[in-house]
Formats: structure tokens, C-alpha cells, sequence
């Protein structure tokens, strides 16, 4: 008897984990048909995205690490130097290799490429590799050691070697390194560029002071203008937040033009401060970092105001109030009771600005100076003017970096789920 | 101590937001020491407006507000010293329930043992104790009104204006909350200016209430005196329930009357609250309690003009008593209210009814224009 109640027992929560099991079936049944729609809804922007951005983006900063040129245009050498331990000179049979690439290079005509990307990591090598494919006998009387030190006694160094094979590919560190200031020696450690190759240190460094810099003076002016906005009636705003995003309506060339207009030596401000008597000779006023700032803030100030406003406007008049009659001096109860509400929108807006400061190109490079370029103008520079794609990849690769790295630090501060845009 | 000193003056208060109406006009009020007033009105009626004014969020256009003898025209909202609970508490959402406390007194630069300490205590005082460190959007709508008050009475003002604190809570938490201010005010004996919309919450909660119409008060009573003997229509329909008939005077005479009801023959009799001219238009006012109802023909005493016939249309329970909707000749509705422990005198719906009341409960007003 007993264990017939038992065993109806056991039934019973068994039907029950059944009845359990079926209903959580039915639900995820329920659910896909939803989950399909909403995939079938963001396909199409997914296929785009995948298809002009993450691809060609991801493909270009491959270029960064993959280095194949001199694997693939002298292959023999560079198997050989496989076992080259990287003490003393290598074997005779990768001289041997070397001799029988070049004469394949040459006679493909494919030396030059070759030859381009041993000269990023050893100026001269472009030269050596020419001169040493032009001297080449057509008969070797001696061994091919002696023949090769003999038409250019480079050949005899270490450096020469350890050079080529650090190019050898199929992954390379070389231009990350590089885009720091560092690089590989002979023994395959990590050393300081030479004083004179240092660049690339400053310009990260410049471009993180210079966006640093205009997101602080787009804080300072945007946000007492986000304040006034915010407590005008809602017509009023949106009158004001409208001049506010007017410059959005202007392209960003044409803005930095009239910069250009205006600041120039004989602009209309020189002119206007001459005529006034405010000062005798021309201000210098552009093709320096003044004039960067200028332009950029300029650009950049409505995402600043835009966040802040949206914080603000969420802000019921009532806190301050409440501060007041509590006995806070107006500007206590500002700083102790409104600013940190406004916390999340400071966040946003500092965070919209400085990365989207970090890597401007067209502003800088038309209204500053050569001391004012920042890291997009070198990225540029390799990728149209040298055609060194390795290394505009590695620069992209940094600018990257920085622009993720200050995101996640934003999001562990304040939470990007609490950031409003506007 | 001396208590014919009033803590406040309103004298001859204006103000304007447009530069046309007036949003309070020509105020005159006297605040008690220690007493709870209310400052009850429909919206857009002043009240808020005057406890703005008292806060020093507003400035009036005319007038002058005095605290203690003193004027406080030229005083900003932080030199005042009052206390105030805001409609949505306005706790700072960044600060601890300890730290919005203890705010007032951080702002007076009191020393930090003194100030736990009295922090401490004030949220004893609303039963908050071990609360400190939460955050106010941990807590319940009813903690963190108490934390509001306990903020607004930490650094102990003579006066605290609370600007309808209880409007966002349910109904039951709000008659709790309004027996515990009650008690709070009662123990520290401190003076409480309270604006509500809500007739029975002034009424629960006031030493006085000053009712507000078109941005003037339309009388100033307790809530006894404003709930039996209204001095104005508004008053009467403002505060509870009303029946309200409409006519005009054929006769008075020792500040009785006789009405005849309009589209109608019948006369009843009712008490002049106002000057009324023979013939003038009037507005009656009869409370739904104070009326009884019997089958047609079974009135027992009833003097003469202070009764009504009509039909029963209605009988509605609700728990604690039963209304019932009777039609009058005139086709307009009267409700009756009685207990439930007579709910079984009450005819039945269709039955022909006569309805009878005391003379000094039917009260008589000049027409609202």
C-alpha cells in the first residue's frame, strides 16, 4: 500500500518534470519564430557591415603582422635560414640560395618588392640586393660565400642576415614594433629604435595630448551651454539645440576651410584686429596648434553638448531646490547635488570627443603645422604616399587599441549602459 | 511663551507669472506657531505658488512675506531656514540615505560626530534606523518620503513646508503616512505648512486649513468649522460630498429662507450663509449623511420645508454604508448616504421616497458666478 502511494508519488513529479519540460519546449518554440524575425530584420545591415567594413577593415590590419613578400619572392633563402641559429655567418648553402633567388627575382622581375621590404628594417638593403643582382658572374669560380662578400662586403655582417631573416615571414612583429619605437637587433631582442628613427612615440603621445586637450575645452564651453539649454522652456531649447547642431549640416571640409578663411595671415580676423589697431603686425594664428584646437573643438563641440543636455534635461529642478532650502549656497548645490547627477553625461560626451578626436585627419592637416599632425596623418602617409602598408596597419592597429582600451575603462567607471547620447 | 506672535505674515501677497493674471492675489495670512496648516485647493488655485513664495523659489510680485517680523524679500531660499519636503522627495540619487541626511548639516559645516549622531537620530525618528547606507532608489516610495522628511527636519527649522509629499504613494500608505506626520508634528512641535489637493488629507491632518480659489483663500477654519459650516459655495463643494440644488429666494428672514426650486414647485427652507437679496439666484448645499430617506407617506416629524420626494433609482453598498440615488422631480439626482447599521431602512429601487433633514444642514449660498 505504502509503496504503491510511493511509486504514484514518483508518477506524479514525474509528470510534473514532463509537464515542466514540455513547457519550456513550447516556450523556446514560441521564442524562435521571434528570433528568426528579428535576424531576418538585421541581416541585411549585418551583410553590408560584413561585406564593406569588418572585411576590408580586418584584411588591411592583417597587413600589420603578415609579412610574405620575401618568403614568397626568395624562397630558398629563406628556408634556409630556418636553420641558421643567428650566431656567426650562415651556412654556405644559404649563400648558395641567395645567389639562385636573385637570379629567379631578376629574371621574374619581382626583386623590387623584395628589396622594398628589407629596406624598412635596413636602410641600404634595396641597393645591396640591386647591386649584388647586377655584379652576379654568370659562372661562380669560387665558393658562393667569397663571391657574395666579395661584391659587397655587407654580406660578411651578421646584421645583413639576421635582417632577411626577420623578414622571412609567414607573421612579423616588425612593424608593431615599429609603430612604437622599437625593434628586433641581431640576436632577435627587443631594442630601442635609434634616436633619429623615433617618431612614432611623440605622435601617439601629441595625439593623445592634442585630443585630451580639445575634449577638456569642449567640456569647459559645451558644458555651461548644455546648462542654459537645459533649463530654457522646451520651445526655446530646441531652437537653441537646433543652432547648436547646425555646423552637423556643414561638411567638415568646408568648416575647416573657412577656419583657414579666417585665421590666415591676411584672414579676416588679422585684418579686423589690424584695422581695430588691436595689434601692428599679423597674429600668427594658423598652421599651428592653435589653430588645431580651434578647428576641432569647433567640429566636435555639439557631441559634447548633446549628452550633457539629454543628462540635464532628465534633472527635475526640484534637487537644486531641495538644496537651496536645505542651506546650500548656489554653487554648493551645484557642485554637491547637480554636477554629479551630470556625471554620465560628462562621461559620454568626454568620451564621444577624445575618440573621435584621436583620429582626426583632414582638420590637422589643413590648419596645423608639421608639429601639429597627428597619428592619421601617418597612416595616411604609408598607406598613399610610401604604399607601406605594414606599417599604416600597425599605426591603425594602435589608434585601435587606444580607442578600445579608453572604452573599456569608460565602461568599468561608469557603465555604457548608462551613457546617454542624446 | 508668548503665542499671539504669528511665525509668518502674508500681507497683501501678489503674483503674476504672465503680467495679466493673478496667481495669488492680495494674500493675507497669518501662520501660527506650531500649528499644522494646510493649504488646500484645486490646481491652479495658488497654493502652490504661496509655498513657493514661502520657500523663496518665487518672488512675489506685490506684497510682502514676513518670518518672524523679519521681511524676506531680499532673503535667497538658503538663508531661510526652512525646512521642505518636495512632491517627488527630490532625494539626491547619488548620496547615500545617511549622506542626504546629513547634507543640511554638512552645508553648516557641522562636525562629523555631531553629525552622524544627529543623522542617526533622525532616522530613528522615521523609523529608518540601519537604513543609512542604502541608496534612496533602494528604497520603498513610503522610506523615501521619510527619509525627505527626516532630511527636511534634521537641522531642526522652525518651519517645514511640505509641497504634497504623500501624492505619489497608494492609498493605504497614504493614511499611514498621514497619521505618522501628524504624530511627528505633534512631538516636535514645529510648524507645518502642507499644500494637498486632497480634501480628506487636509482634513485627517490640519490644525487649520485655508482654502484656495482663484488665488485668493476662501476661508480659514478648522476642519470641523470647514466641513459643517462652509462659508462659501466653493467651500461646500470643494470639502465632501454635496448635494447641490439650485433656485431662488422668495423670502428670508433671520438668516432663514424659503427656496423654491428651479423647473419646479417645490419650496424647502435652509439656512443663509450669505447675503442673498428676494428672489436672487442660490445654490442649496445638502451633505448626503444628514439626510434620511423613508417610503413616501412614512415620515416621522419632519417640519415642514425640510423634505424632498422623489423616486429610488439606486442602492449601491459599500461595506462601511450604502448610498442611494434618488430622482427628484426636477430629474436631477440626490444621493443619500447612511450608515450601514440602517441600511435595512432603506426602501427598495422604484419606490416612491420622501427624504427629510435638520434646517441648519441645509445650507443656502449666492449663486457661483
Amino acid at each position: 500500500m505504502l509503496t504503491g502511494a510511493a511509486a504514484a508519488g514518483h508518477a506524479a513529479l514525474a509528470s510534473v518534470d514532463d509537464d515542466a519540460i514540455t513547457l519550456r519546449r513550447a516556450l523556446r518554440k514560441s521564442r524562435r519564430r521571434e528570433q528568426w524575425r528579428a535576424a531576418a530584420l538585421v541581416l541585411p545591415l549585418f551583410v553590408f557591415l560584413a561585406a564593406c567594413f569588418v572585411v576590408p577593415i580586418g584584411a588591411m590590419l592583417a597587413r600589420g603582422v603578415i609579412d610574405t613578400d620575401v618568403a614568397r619572392i626568395l624562397p630558398t633563402v629563406t628556408a634556409a635560414l630556418k636553420s641558421w641559429n643567428g650566431s656567426g655567418l650562415p651556412a654556405e648553402s644559404a649563400y648558395q640560395a641567395l645567389i639562385a633567388d636573385i637570379r629567379a627575382a631578376r629574371g621574374a622581375g619581382t626583386l623590387a618588392s623584395a628589396a622594398t621590404r628589407l629596406n624598412y628594417d635596413e636602410p641600404g638593403f634595396r641597393t645591396l640586393l640591386f647591386a649584388t643582382g647586377r655584379q652576379l658572374p654568370d659562372e661562380l669560380t669560387a665558393p658562393a660565400r667569397e663571391t657574395l662578400i666579395g661584391i659587397d662586403p655587407k654580406w660578411g655582417e651578421r646584421d645583413t642576415w639576421a635582417a632577411m631573416r626577420r623578414a622571412g615571414g609567414p607573421v612579423t612583429d616588425f612593424y608593431l614594433l615599429a609603430a612604437l619605437d622599437l625593434q628586433r637587433d641581431a640576436d632577435n631582442s627587443i631594442t630601442g629604435a635609434p634616436p633619429e628613427q623615433r617618431v612614432f612615440r611623440d605622435v601617439l603621445g601629441r595625439t593623445l595630448w592634442i585630443s585630451a586637450m580639445v575634449t577638456l575645452i569642449c567640456l569647459l564651453l559645451g558644458y555651461p551651454v548644455a546648462y542654459v539649454i537645459a533649463a530654457q522652456p522646451p520651445g526655446r531649447a530646441g531652437v537653441l539645440l537646433f543652432l547648436v547642431l547646425l555646423p552637423f549640416w556643414t561638411s567638415l571640409l568646408v568648416r575647416t576651410v573657412a577656419w583657414v578663411v579666417l585665421l590666415q595671415k591676411e584672414g579676416v580676423l588679422n585684418s579686423l584686429f589690424m584695422s581695430l589697431g588691436l595689434v601692428h603686425e599679423p597674429l600668427k594664428m594658423i598652421y599651428n596648434r592653435f589653430a588645431v584646437y580651434v578647428a576641432m573643438v569647433h567640429v566636435l563641440l555639439p557631441f559634447m553638448v548633446l549628452p550633457l543636455y539629454s543628462v540635464m534635461r532628465g534633472i527635475p529642478p526640484s534637487y537644486v531646490r531641495a538644496a537651496s532650502s536645505l542651506g546650500a549656497k548656489p554653487f554648493t548645490a551645484f557642485r554637491r547635488v547637480f554636477v554629479p547627477q551630470t556625471l554620465a553625461g560628462i562621461g559620454a560626451g568626454c568620451l564621444m570627443v577624445f575618440i573621435q578626436a584621436l583620429g582626426y585627419y583632414i582638420t590637422p592637416a589643413l590648419v596645423g603645422g608639421a608639429e601639429d599632425q597627428m597619428i592619421s596623418y601617418f597612416i595616411a602617409f604609408y598607406a598613399s604616399r610610401t604604399v607601406n602598408w605594414g606599417m599604416a596597419a600597425a599605426l591603425s592597429i594602435m589608434l585601435l587599441t587606444a580607442t578600445l582600451l579608453l572604452y573599456a575603462v569608460y565602461n568599468r567607471m561608469v557603465g555604457v549602459d548608462r551613457m546617454r547620447l542624446g | 511663551m508668548k503665542t499671539s506672535e504669528p511665525i509668518v505674515r502674508f500681507v497683501g501677497v501678489e503674483k503674476s507669472y504672465d503680467g495679466i493674471t493673478r496667481v495669488v492675489d492680495d494674500l493675507d495670512l497669518d501662520i501660527e506657531r506650531g500649528e499644522f496648516l494646510t493649504l488646500l485647493g484645486p490646481s491652479g488655485s495658488g497654493k502652490t505658488t504661496t509655498l513657493m513664495m514661502l520657500a523663496g523659489f518665487e518672488a512675489p510680485t506685490g506684497g510682502q512675506i514676513l518670518l518672524e517680523g523679519k521681511s524676506l524679500s531680499h532673503m535667497p531660499p538658503h538663508q531661510r531656514n526652512i525646512g521642505m519636503v518636495f512632491q517627488n522627495y527630490a532625494l539626491f540619487p547619488h548620496m547615500s540615505v545617511a549622506e542626504n541626511i546629513g547634507f543640511p548639516l554638512s552645508v553648516r559645516a557641522v562636525a562629523a560626530a555631531d553629525l552622524a549622531a544627529r543623522v542617526e537620530r533622525a532616522l530613528d525618528m522615521v523609523q529608518l534606523a540601519g537604513f543609512g547606507d542604502r541608496r534612496p532608489a533602494q528604497l520603498s516610495g513610503g522610506q523615501q518620503q521619510r527619509v525627505a522628511v527626516a532630511r527636511a527636519l534634521v537641522f531642526e527649522p522652525k518651519l517645514i513646508l511640505m509641497d504634497e509629499p504623500l501624492g505619489a504613494l497608494d492609498k493605504q500608505l497614504r493614511e499611514q503616512m498621514q497619521l505618522e506626520l501628524r504624530r511627528l508634528h505633534q512631538r516636535l512641535a514645529v510648524t507645518m505648512v502642507y499644500v494637498t489637493h486632497d480634501q480628506s488629507e487636509a482634513l485627517t491632518m490640519s490644525d487649520r486649513i485655508a482654502v484656495f480659489h482663484r488665488g485668493r483663500i476662501q476661508q480659514l477654519d478648522t476642519p470641523k468649522q470647514m466641513y459643517e459650516y462652509p462659508r462659501s459655495a466653493f467651500v461646500a463643494r470643494f470639502i465632501g460630498e454635496n448635494n447641490r440644488l439650485e433656485g431662488s429666494t422668495e423670502s428670508t428672514a433671520d438668516g432663514r429662507c424659503t427656496i423654491r426650486i428651479r423647473n419646479s414647485e417645490t419650496r424647502i427652507e435652509g439656512t443663509l450663509v450669505e447675503p442673498v437679496q428676494d428672489g436672487g439666484a442660490v445654490t442649496v448645499s445638502l451633505r448626503p449623511e444628514r439626510v434620511q430617506i423613508h417610503v413616501a407617506g412614512h415620515t416621522i416629524g419632519a417640519r415642514r420645508g425640510c423634505s424632498l420626494a422623489g423616486t429610488l433609482r439606486e442602492i449601491v453598498y459599500l461595506g462601511d454604508h450604502v448610498r442611494a440615488r434618488v430622482a427628484l422631480d426636477g430629474s436631477e439626482d440626490f444621493t443619500v448616504k447612511r450608515p450601514i447599521s440602517e441600511a435595512h431602512a432603506i426602501p427598495d429601487v422604484g419606490a416612491a421616497v420622501e427624504m427629510q433633514w435638520q434646517p441648519e444642514h441645509c445650507r443656502v449660498f449666492a449663486q457661483e458666478n
